[in-house]
């Protein structure tokens, strides 16, 4: 979620810095600076001891539980699952031992080493990059650390020792568990340098077989998220937050409120009005009943349509940013033989996570607050905790939860829901621990949406149908512009997550040019599961279809002869196009649409298989996805990731859409914000490059090319091209 | 007081009547693999049983679920709900988890009324159990496959 450029940072204190101050600043209390992170252990280098893998990334217990302390966070993804796999191919773990906790507190630990390691957080798709030396390396560690101590406990020399699943033995005949050892192992000397193995000697890295390792209590419902997570003496908080973005408090009535059985307080909060009960019913029961007065004067009061035609309108004067500049852009317009021009447009989008935002806090009697949460963005939230409660943030313990899906909407620079419950329970004198939960409505409304945006996309082709000229014209919010992370890329003079996909649009063109002009709408935006290239993806892989159709070329082969130099493109292009049976006659009313995109450093083409009814509806049957990834960790997970992927991103491409009228958020539950169900799914099939290339990410790659997929198949249904989304627009779902 | 039968024991609650029993079960009696997902019958996250049948715990007042026998996830039990299990656990279907515990129930129900259910039935009796993760396409094959396996 977070952008591309974030993982190019070089690592500087100072920039860690800002963006701790920053997040106070953003949120609206004093600014401070903390340095986070009492351990302070140095990050490995090579020949150099890093720190004890057992007290920074890996616990074994008595019991012989192997548990993987995670940097980064769960959000459905499988990225504990990928860690682990890391861990326990080094260490010689049997699968069925290990588990795995999220970590935080200690950014020399757990930084995000993909973003230059000076701040712990997960997003755009960095986590397996982050972690494949990092994890492979402790468990690497943890494994001689416990050779030597089997060596010295046994007295044999430890290259006579062996592991496999979980066990040492020696020839002698002599055997321990992990669990007899782990003690003994975590004092040795942490070794100054480790051997990793050669990729043919993996067993669990690669292997398709390996089971995701936390399946079975998401079957039986013991798997815990931050709703379940129960405290003595807890208290339940719900929120009224501002009926319009940017309204703000002037007063409230909780008299009638209180009289609710089971309520026991309203408070203020920096985000709006919480009402506390002892348990969810008496706080929804209590909200119906609270007074709230708002100031509305600076709210945001525009609605759609307003905002659409103002974008538009954008779209056709000079842009406030020329992002990417190849040759002479107008040169190329002059020599052209035709021109071709399209606006797209793409609506907001809420998350829509299915487990409503939420976290609790608690004061403990030492002075030290805990807050439990899907804390996507550790340390940031430990420093809002902080300010709040007015502490150290060296007493901020995180729990970090499994969340029940994110999208990005876990992590903010505002801390949004954190600083609700840790001002609620400071607003109750600490006296009890308190969870807020939002509702479905407030989830909905509340905000953060992926941006609307419009593209003017035009294109000049010479007398053969080939590119000479791009202009690519993007008019959008920006999601880092006000946020802690508005200051990583400063120098930068306008924000790669609107730009991202069309910026490295990967065709031949010897004059292009990317352009943007950021719009100020008082509507709070957010990253959504693979940002920028979520409408960017869309604009220039359905624009460059139209353009093949003006060439009179087939699409594949169209794109093809513009990827020279972009072998990794070409491959999924070509891999997704064979399986999917391209130039193969389809039965009657079914038609097929190609989109390709790179997002996050990884490859993904995508062949839709719809058909049309005589209403002019249409379903996706199939898509045939082609991924590179490099090194495949977890190729079913990967597979998994493409799959929800898809489903993702369907169900923006076919319904879903936040739309304002003077102001006003007009959806607030799934009866009018549409997502994908279950009977809109097609079959999908994923084929896995092959690749020894180092991994990069999976949890958004999958979304981007959808959507053009599906509207390039419509063009071929229809010969109507899709302008816009989502198709309920259009009645054609 | 209410008085609830909740996975073969009975309860007696002193909760208010209009109490939504997914409240009752997650606030009051601490089960809570039961999840809150919308508050109003659209996404199945509430799933539970009653005699048999998927309900929307979100959407039931605790008065109006007297007398039923009410199955929660931690209570699911029986061969069909082991098959579903199995197939979930063998196709790692879930992704984020937090719907699962309504699929696996509105699953377990879906086979106990019909064994061999067309992708048709499948669709048509998990449409309300929303999967943000879109774990769909998976979720239809461990059907079919718990189908199979009741089968044999």
């Amino acid at each position: 979620m977070l952008p591309k450029i974030l993982q190019t940072l070089a690592p500087q204190p100072s920039r860690r810095q800002f963006l701790l101050g920053a997040i106070a600043t953003g949120a609206g209390f004093a600014v401070g600076f903390h340095a986070l992170g009492g351990g302070g252990a140095a990050r490995a280098q090579d020949g150099a001891a890093g720190p004890n893998p057992f007290a920074a990334y890996v616990r074994i217990g008595a019991d012989d539980r192997v548990t993987v302390l995670s940097a980064h966070f769960e959000m459905g993804q499988g990225t504990y699952n990928g860690i682990a796999t890391l861990v326990a191919e080094e260490l010689d773990a049997d699968w069925a031992q290990i588990d795995v906790e999220g970590a935080s507190g200690n950014t020399a630990l757990y930084g995000n080493l993909a973003w230059g390691g000076f701040i712990q957080g997960t997003g755009g798709s960095t986590a397996m990059a982050s972690s494949f030396d990092r994890y492979r390396r402790a468990g690497a560690a943890a494994r001689a650390m416990l050779v030597a101590a089997a060596a010295e406990a046994w007295d044999v020399p430890a290259g006579e020792i062996t592991v496999e699943a979980g066990v040492l033995r020696h020839p002698s005949g002599r055997s321990a568990r992990f669990g007899d050892l782990a003690e003994a192992a975590a004092a040795r000397p942490v070794p100054a340098d480790v051997t990793l193995k050669d990729r043919s000697e993996w067993r669990l890295i690669g292997n398709a077989e390996l089971p995701r390792y936390d399946s079975p209590p998401k079957v039986t419902g013991r798997q815990d998220f931050t709703i379940d997570v129960t405290l003595p003496g807890m208290l339940t908080a719900v929120m009224i937050h501002p009926p319009r973005f940017g309204a703000t408090l002037a007063g409230f009535d909780k008299a009638d409120a209180l009289a609710v059985p089971g309520m026991v307080d309203v408070v203020a909060t920096p985000r709006g009005v919480a009402v506390v009960g002892e348990h969810m019913w008496a706080a929804l029961k209590g909200r119906d009943r609270v007074q709230v007065t708002w100031d509305e004067s600076a709210a945001e009061t525009r609605s759609t349509p307003e905002l659409f035609a103002e974008y538009r309108a954008l779209a056709r004067q000079p842009a406030q940013a020329v992002t990417r500049d190849d040759g002479d852009v107008s040169a190329g317009f002059a020599r052209a033989a035709t021109v071709h021009e399209a606006v797209f447009e793409v609506p907001y989008l809420a998350h829509a996570a299915l487990e409503p935002l939420n976290a609790v806090a608690r004061m403990n009697a030492d002075g030290t607050l805990e807050v439990w949460g899907g804390h996507q963005i550790p340390d940031l939230y430990q420093a809002a905790a902080a300010q709040i409660a007015g502490i150290p943030a060296e007493r901020v313990r995180l729990h970090v939860m499994k969340a029940g899906g994110s999208f990005g909407r876990r992590a903010v620079g505002d801390a949004d829901v954190v600083v609700e419950a840790v001002a609620i329970a400071k607003a109750l004198d600490w006296r009890a621990p308190v969870k807020v939960q939002w509702t479905r409505e407030d989830d909905t409304r509340a905000g953060r949406f992926r941006p609307m945006y419009v593209h003017r996309l035009r294109a000049g082709l010479d007398a053969q149908g080939r590119p000479v000229a791009w202009h690519n014209t993007i008019v959008g919010q920006s999601i880092m512009a006000g946020t802690p992370f508005e200051q990583a890329i400063g120098g930068l003079g306008f924000d790669p997550t609107s730009v991202e996909g069309a910026q490295n649009l990967p065709y031949a063109i010897p004059n292009l040019r990317v352009d943007l002009t950021t719009t100020q709408i008082g509507v709070p935006v957010l990253w959504w599961r693979a940002v920028g290239s979520t409408h960017t993806a869309f604009a220039v892989e359905a624009f460059i279809d139209e353009l093949a159709e003006a060439a009179g070329r087939d699409p594949v082969d169209y794109r093809l002869d513009l990827l020279a130099g972009h072998p990794r493109h070409a491959a999924v292009l070509r891999r997704a196009a064979e399986a999917a049976g391209w130039g193969e006659p389809l039965p009657e009313g079914r038609y097929r649409g190609i989109s390709l995109a790179e997002s996050f450093s990884s490859y993904v083409a995508q062949v839709a298989e719809i058909s049309l009814d005589a209403g002019g509806r249409i379903t996706v049957d199939r898509v045939v996805c082609a991924v590179d990834c490099g090194t495949a960790v977890n190729p079913d997970q990967i597979r998994a990731q493409m799959e929800g992927g898809i489903g993702f991103g369907l169900g923006a491409v076919l319904r879903s859409e936040i739309t304002l009228t003077d102001g006003y958020v007009d959806q607030d539950n799934f009866h009018t914000y549409e997502v994908l169900r279950i009977e809109e799914m097609p079959r999908v099939e994923v084929h896995i490059i092959d690749s020894a290339a180092p991994p990069t990410g999976v949890g958004e790659p999958g979304v981007p090319p959808i959507a053009a997929a599906v509207a390039n198949a419509i063009y071929r249904a229809t010969g109507q091209r899709l302008y816009s989304l989502p198709l309920a627009r259009h009645g054609m779902v | 007081m209410v008085t609830l039968t909740i996975n073969g024991t009975r309860h007696a609650l002193d909760v208010d009547p209009d109490m939504p029993l997914l409240w009752a079960v997650r606030d009051v009696l601490g089960l809570t693999g039961t999840k809150f997902g919308c508050g109003v019958a659209l996404c199945g996250a509430c799933t539970v049983l009653m005699d048999g049948f998927p309900a929307r715990s979100c959407q039931t007042p605790v008065q109006f679920a007297e007398g039923a026998e009410i199955t929660t996830i931690e209570g699911l039990d029986g061969p069909v709900a082991e098959a579903v299990r199995d197939a979930w656990v063998g196709l790692d279907v879930p992704q984020c988890g937090y719907c699962q515990s309504g699929q696996v129930l509105a699953a377990t129900a879906l086979l106990t009324d019909t064994p061999k259910p067309t992708d048709a039935d499948i669709d048509a009796a998990l449409s309300g159990n929303i999967c943000r993760c879109a774990t769909y396409h998976r979720i239809r094959a461990a059907v079919h496959q718990a189908a199979d396996q009741l089968e044999a």
